[in-house]
């Protein structure tokens, strides 16, 4: 199945190389990450409209698969929530430049009967519920930190990613960070050995988890600010580092990523962010290019796409429910999207 | 118009060129050749085809089955981290909701099939119902997913919790609906192969030659004695075989019950719990999984392969003991 794949690739890629000598026209091909896929597409759409000659082609198959191709050479370019290992960069003899993009969220949405609003939900709380330990949504520990909320004596349905995903990496980073017993039972990674209760379920995809949380009373589950954004379903506010509870939205977000510094390789990770406001689970996400392409028109179109995801790009992140990197984060991308030959 | 009668030929040859009483000719021969051949080798590919199949997945999943052996088939924790991989829930739940589902659709297809075929309805009418029917198998699989969500599972959750309250002592009843679990995953899946089972059971009932069903009347049977003694037995070998048809594609059904059964590494056998089934855990693993779980995940799919396999076998035993038992 691979063997035809990587042939069936590789027969795309020679016709694509065929009609690049004749045609002058450059395409960019880039595979991975799903969460940031609808803002690099209409990215990657306007910069080729606007850009004569280059297209840029982008596949939203997952962080792991994007940086199995990047791998592969399959692509020019992967996205990946999950940056790369440091295994994998090892592999890559041309060299690997890392550029954070854009930056999410990962909200709680959670369905209760009368659909109250505004459910605050506690440190210790929201990541024991998601460990198995507080089952009901009349436990104690949440009726103290909403005394005005009405909670039934509905037991919990926790609703967890069942595919592969970049989202659940985040999410379980952030848990680990702030649960030591969640570290030590669960851990984190793109996949987790979730609780085996018959109230823990899976969904594939945000859709998915979206969908069933919506059916089921008493379930909550996470998904990534944007979908719940457009899917409007109600979602928690968060108690971050400093105690505060906070919503999920753009300056929350964006007072998180403040609040860490950008490191020279330009991998930075938050798994509980400082901040009075800042929004707990936030995390930037990657492209992945090759620093030696020997294709100089081909470096040039990767450097000019990156421009403009630098500086148009940003101004529609907010809208589509992504954060705006950092001014301070772009000049430091911009300096480093230079290595790019 | 006949050729005189000649004392050599004792019958009448037709002038006609092209009427069959003839000797095959030299271009009769040679279609007849290539028509066999072309038979011959469409055979031949199907089963090159398979065993290409079996041998790919089979070579991928070696390395796994060598490193993990049996305990991939009796394990109940799949954490990728850990490197622990056990299908027990997954084969559980994958038998379980198929089994459910086709005795659902086996009882409904089987008896709408004879409700088309057995002069309920007249001809015209019983075609358009049928249509109906078979529309149902060209609904794409999501879709089902989608309305086994937004439709079946608000639809059952009343009774489910009635029957978990009161009932929750038997163990098919003994944990509350969240929301997806093997009940509405089991009967998604029973309408989707319900075309199957009763498209084919049609046909098996409809090709009873009339002149047997005439025969049951005229020994004085009655219409529903005719159905239950006569046709359906004349017809059994069909039947069943539309039960094996559906059993198999709910074996290997894949996106709805992604999206129903909740996806759960547990092993229970009440039906508002969430499963697991082998072809959803290779669905919603394979597109992200390294090199070790790709081995493993081949392992999988052979065992799912082995288990339609084995079903259809023990089916064609089944239905082999059967006939000769009514002989």
């Amino acid at each position: 199945m691979k063997r035809l794949m990587k042939s069936a690739a590789l027969a795309v890629s020679v016709s694509l190389f065929a009609t690049t000598a004749f045609a002058e026209n450059i395409r960019l091909t880039g595979s991975g990450a799903s969460f940031p896929a609808p803002i690099y597409l209409t990215w990657f759409k306007d910069f080729s409209k606007n850009t004569a000659g280059v297209t840029v082609d982008y596949q939203s198959k997952g962080s792991g698969a994007g940086v199995q191709d990047f791998l592969n050479k399959t692509v020019d370019f992967a996205a990946s929530d999950s940056a790369m290992k440091d295994e994998e960069i090892a592999k890559v003899g041309e060299g690997v430049q890392l550029l954070p993009m854009t930056a999410g969220e990962i909200v709680l949405a959670y369905n209760l009967p009368g659909n109250p609003k505004g459910l605050k939900l506690p440190r210790d709380v929201y990541s024991d519920i998601f460990l198995g330990k507080i089952t009901q949504w009349n436990d104690p520990k949440i009726v103290a930190a909403n005394p005005d909320l009405k909670l039934p004596a509905t037991p919990i349905t926790v609703v967890v990613r069942a595919d592969s995903s970049g989202t659940t990496a985040v999410f379980t980073k952030h848990l680990s960070a702030i649960n030591p017993a969640f570290k030590e039972a669960l851990g984190e990674g793109n996949t987790v050995n979730w609780p085996a209760t018959d109230k823990f379920i899976k969904s594939p995809k945000n859709d998915g988890i979206t969908a069933t949380v919506r059916q089921t009373p008493g379930a909550i589950g996470y998904i990534e600010y944007g979908f719940a954004k457009l899917a409007k379903v109600d979602f928690a506010a968060l108690q971050n580092k400093a105690g505060q509870y906070v919503v999920p939205n753009a300056e929350s977000g964006a007072e998180a990523l403040a609040a860490v510094k950008m490191p020279e390789n330009l991998v930075a990770w938050l798994p509980d962010p400082d901040g009075a406001k800042s929004y707990p689970i936030t995390s930037y996400t990657w492209m992945i290019f090759r620093k030696d392409n020997g294709n100089p028109a081909k470096a040039k179109a990767m450097r000019d796409m990156i421009e403009y995801s630098l500086t148009e790009g940003q101004k529609i992140a907010d809208s589509m429910g992504y954060i705006p990197l950092p001014p301070s984060v772009v000049e430091q991308v911009r300096k480093a999207s230079a290595n790019i030959q | 118009m006949y050729r005189k009668q000649s004392m050599n030929t004792p019958f009448d040859i037709p002038d006609n060129p092209d009427s069959a009483c003839r000797p095959p000719s030299a271009k009769d021969f040679l279609v007849d050749r290539i028509f066999r051949g072309l038979a011959r080798i469409g055979v031949a590919l199907i089963l090159a085809l398979v065993l290409a199949l079996i041998f790919e997945i089979g070579r991928k999943a070696l390395p796994g089955m060598e490193k993990h052996g049996l305990d991939v088939l009796f394990g109940t924790v799949w954490d990728v981290n850990q490197g622990k991989y056990g299908i027990l829930p997954a084969i559980w739940g994958t038998l379980y909701s198929a089994f459910i589902a086709l005795l659902i659709a086996g009882f409904f297809g089987v008896s709408m099939a004879i409700f088309l075929t057995q002069d309920f309805l007249p001809a015209k009418l019983a075609a358009v119902f049928r249509t109906i029917v078979e529309l149902l198998a060209a609904i794409p699989s999501v879709v089902y997913g989608l309305w086994g969500i937004y439709v079946v599972i608000p639809a059952i959750r009343p009774l489910t919790a009635w029957l978990n309250s009161e009932l929750g002592w038997i163990p098919f009843f003994g944990t509350s609906l969240s929301g997806p679990g093997l009940l509405p995953a089991a009967l998604v899946l029973a309408i989707m192969i319900l075309p199957t089972v009763a498209a084919v059971s049609q046909d098996a009932l409809a090709s009873v030659p009339m002149k047997t069903k005439q025969a049951a009347y005229g020994l004085g049977t009655t219409h529903w004695e005719a159905i239950l003694k006569v046709m359906v037995p004349s017809a059994a070998t069909g039947i069943f075989g539309s039960l094996v048809l559906g059993l198999g594609r709910a074996l290997g059904e894949t996106m709805a019950l992604a999206m129903l059964v909740g996806n759960a590494n547990t092993l229970s056998v009440s039906l508002f719990a969430p499963a697991n089934t082998l072809a959803a855990l290779l669905a919603l693993n394979f597109p992200e999984a390294g090199p070790n779980e790709v081995e493993v995940l081949m392992y999988a799919a052979l065992v799912l392969m082995f288990i339609t396999l084995l079903v259809n076998v023990l089916g064609s035993l089944l239905m082999l003991y059967a006939q000769r038992g009514n002989k």
